[in-house]
């Protein structure tokens, strides 16, 4: 009883019907842009590339995140404000308490895991949306940050991280680089450029991959496999298409829920951990409306509101579409008021580029 | 009907069943035995999804016995009477429209291959096993990728069947499969129903279109504001007195009187 109608849709039009096709096109799309208009600004020689690489890299570990949680049905709101939460439990132990550093890390790591568990219990259990839940973890967390950094250093920017990091096991884990010795040995040869003089004069202009890449290349390719490979993967996929059909045949969908809430908090550490060892410093109001734009990265990879549908490659192409046109701007000298106004815009597109590509996909009108 | 003569797979015996004040089922008695379709009909609330939710362990009856495979039964949850053979395909499918057919096919019992100290879903082997599957009921999916939003409601009605059966359903229980589709639809469904059957499972057929029944049915239970009034052969009841009995006798009479029989 195939209907024979079906037929008609293309082998071509069905490849293209994939929640990246929209980020992919976009991508591609941003690059040409940039390439036309800015060119010759530096933004495509290695400093630019790392530039904007490193700030991609920060969107889609915030991205990767809040996609499986989205699909999984649910949002955080409260994920910006817990990476000023997350940096500052560091700074505080770190440098107020005079912890290792690395138990400090570890310290902020559990405590922000707890804390996204307890987003999703009260999720499960009072059955609101996580919007109205996560929006007033929003206000706590943020509230909490700035009362707990004034209350121990009457202050809501605590330095000195570097120095307490300095030969630490663990900081590097976030802050260092790596492939550094292939950067040297490039610059050697003369196929990167090289400082010309002062302190670091011969020293290549990179000095190697920041880890915040490599963590993002690592949520990005474990998040895909996990999504689309595993059983886990699947229940992600049933618990925010249809909760009661998925309990239905036996997919634990609260677990899968409270999950995810671990794993957005766990992105969000990683974001924070990242950020205060590379500025040597945390302050209380970091990470201020990154919750709104990893749920954009997101939504323009194509990923629904509702859940149950979208996809991690097309998240990260969304960071790397962000990353790439903020810092383009800058390298093209635009106002950089002009971002706003093209992320506003590419929403809007994005969403009904995906809703169109769902009716594509359930045969609904 | 050679199935008459086997012993039931489930019996429920006497079942009453109280939401607070509300006498849902009263003393309901029920039986299903291999190979045959047992057809539940009833008028919209006449307590025919209630006395099903019972039989798979959704509800506990107030009072009444469940016996399963001979031996008394109480289900504690849904899954425990899915994990006993008793599959329910309800009037809302659980089905994930966005999710492929595949997926849908095996959510909640996923295959699972090892590479090394990882374990990943044998997506192969679930694509294999679902295009297969599907094929016996009579559908050819384009693809097993194809969502199940794309599928007809009598598709879905489908691949929801052939979900439960191959996962080893020894009683299947259709909660109103053909109340929304078209004539065509229908009639695969009820033609699916009859490949249940013929493998040995128990149906369960809840409808409240008596020609539906009739078409498949080899025995048939009419509930009634919750109650039963016994359970007849087919071959034994003619279309009109099944009709008489979902409405409760006299008062459809009258109505068909003033329709011209139209009913
Ligand atoms: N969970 C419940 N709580 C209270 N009353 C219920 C519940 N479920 C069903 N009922 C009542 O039981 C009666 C039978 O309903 P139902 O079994 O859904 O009928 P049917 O499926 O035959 O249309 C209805 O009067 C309904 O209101
Ligand atoms: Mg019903």
């Amino acid at each position: 009883m195939t209907d024979e109608r079906l037929q008609e849709v293309s082998k071509f039009r069905r490849a293209l019907i994939r929640p990246e096709l929209g980020a992919s096109m976009g991508t591609i799309l941003v690059f040409v842009f940039f390439l036309l208009i800015a060119g010759n600004s530096g933004m495509f020689a290695p400093q630019g590339i790392e530039n904007w690489s490193v700030v991609s890299a920060q969107f889609a570990v915030l991205a990767v995140g809040a996609c499986l949680l989205m699909i999984a049905g649910e949002f955080d709101l409260s994920l910006g404000s817990m990476i000023g939460f997350s940096g500052t439990v560091i700074a505080i132990l770190a440098v107020q308490w005079g912890w290792p550093v690395w138990a400090a890390i570890i310290t902020s790591f559990a405590v922000c895991i707890v804390i996204g568990a307890m987003n999703g219990f009260l999720v499960i259990r009072t059955g609101l949306p996580s919007f109205i839940v996560t929006l007033a973890s929003l206000y706590i967390l943020r509230g909490l940050t700035i009362w707990l950094s004034i209350l121990t250093t009457r202050q809501t920017i605590i330095g000195g991280v570097k120095e307490a990091a300095e030969g630490d096991w663990l900081a590097p884990l976030f802050g260092g680089k790596i492939l550094t010795g292939f950067f040297t040995w490039m610059g050697q040869n003369g196929w990167i450029a090289t400082f010309a003089q002062g302190q670091k004069a011969g020293q290549p202009v990179i000095a190697g991959v920041s880890m915040l890449i490599v963590w993002a290349i690592v949520l990005v390719v474990g998040g895909h496999l996990v999504l689309t490979r595993t059983r886990f993967g699947n229940w992600i996929f049933a618990a925010g298409g249809d909760p009661v059909a998925a309990r239905y045949v036996g997919v634990p969908v609260n677990r899968v829920k409270v999950l995810m809430f671990m794993f957005t908090a766990f992105c969000a550490c990683v974001f924070a951990s990242c950020q205060v060892m590379e500025f040597g410093s945390a302050a209380a109001d970091r990470g201020l409306l990154k919750e709104f734009e990893a749920i954009i990265c997101v939504v323009i990879g194509g990923a629904l509101l509702t859940g149950g549908y979208g996809s991690v490659i097309g998240a990260a192409l969304g960071a790397l579409i962000f990353g790439v046109v903020q810092q383009g701007l800058f390298f093209s000298g635009a106002e950089s008021s002009l971002f706003r106004v093209f992320l506003g815009t590419i929403l809007i597109l994005a969403v009904i580029l995906n809703t169109y590509i769902r009716r594509m996909i359930t045969g609904e009108r | 009907m050679s199935s008459y003569d086997q012993n039931p797979i489930i019996e429920m015996v006497d079942i009453r069943k109280q939401f607070g004040p509300v006498i849902a089922l009263n003393k309901v008695s029920f039986d299903v035995r291999p190979g045959e379709c047992h057809c539940l009909l009833g008028d919209n609330g006449a307590g025919k999804s209630t006395f099903i939710k019972t039989m798979a362990g959704v509800h506990k009856p107030t009072t009444g016995e469940i016996r399963f495979q001979g031996a008394p039964m109480s289900f504690g949850s849904p899954r425990d009477a899915m994990e006993a053979g008793i599959a329910t395909v309800y009037q809302d499918l659980a089905m994930i429209p966005l999710m492929s057919v595949a997926r849908n096919f095996w959510m909640g019992r996923e295959p699972q291959r090892r590479i090394g100290p990882l374990r990943f879903m044998d997506m192969k082997h679930a694509n294999d096993v679902t295009m297969e599957e599907m094929r016996r009921m009579g559908i050819n999916l384009r693809e097993p990728g194809q969502a199940v939003g794309t599928l007809s409601g009598g598709e879905r009605q489908t691949v929801a069947i052939a979900r439960a059966v191959y996962f080893g359903a020894k009683v299947l229980i259709l909660d109103e499969p053909t109340s929304a589709l078209g004539v065509r639809q229908t009639a695969n469904v009820l033609a699916t129903i009859d490949k249940v059957r013929k493998k040995g499972i128990g149906v369960v057929f809840i409808t409240h279109n008596v020609r539906h029944a009739l078409a498949v049915g080899d025995r048939f239970t009419v509930l009634n504001r919750g109650k039963t009034l016994g359970t007849a052969v087919r071959g034994q009841i003619t279309p009109e007195e099944l009709q008489d009995l979902m409405a409760g006798g006299q008062e459809l009479a009258a109505l068909e009187g003033s329709l011209g029989g139209t009913v």
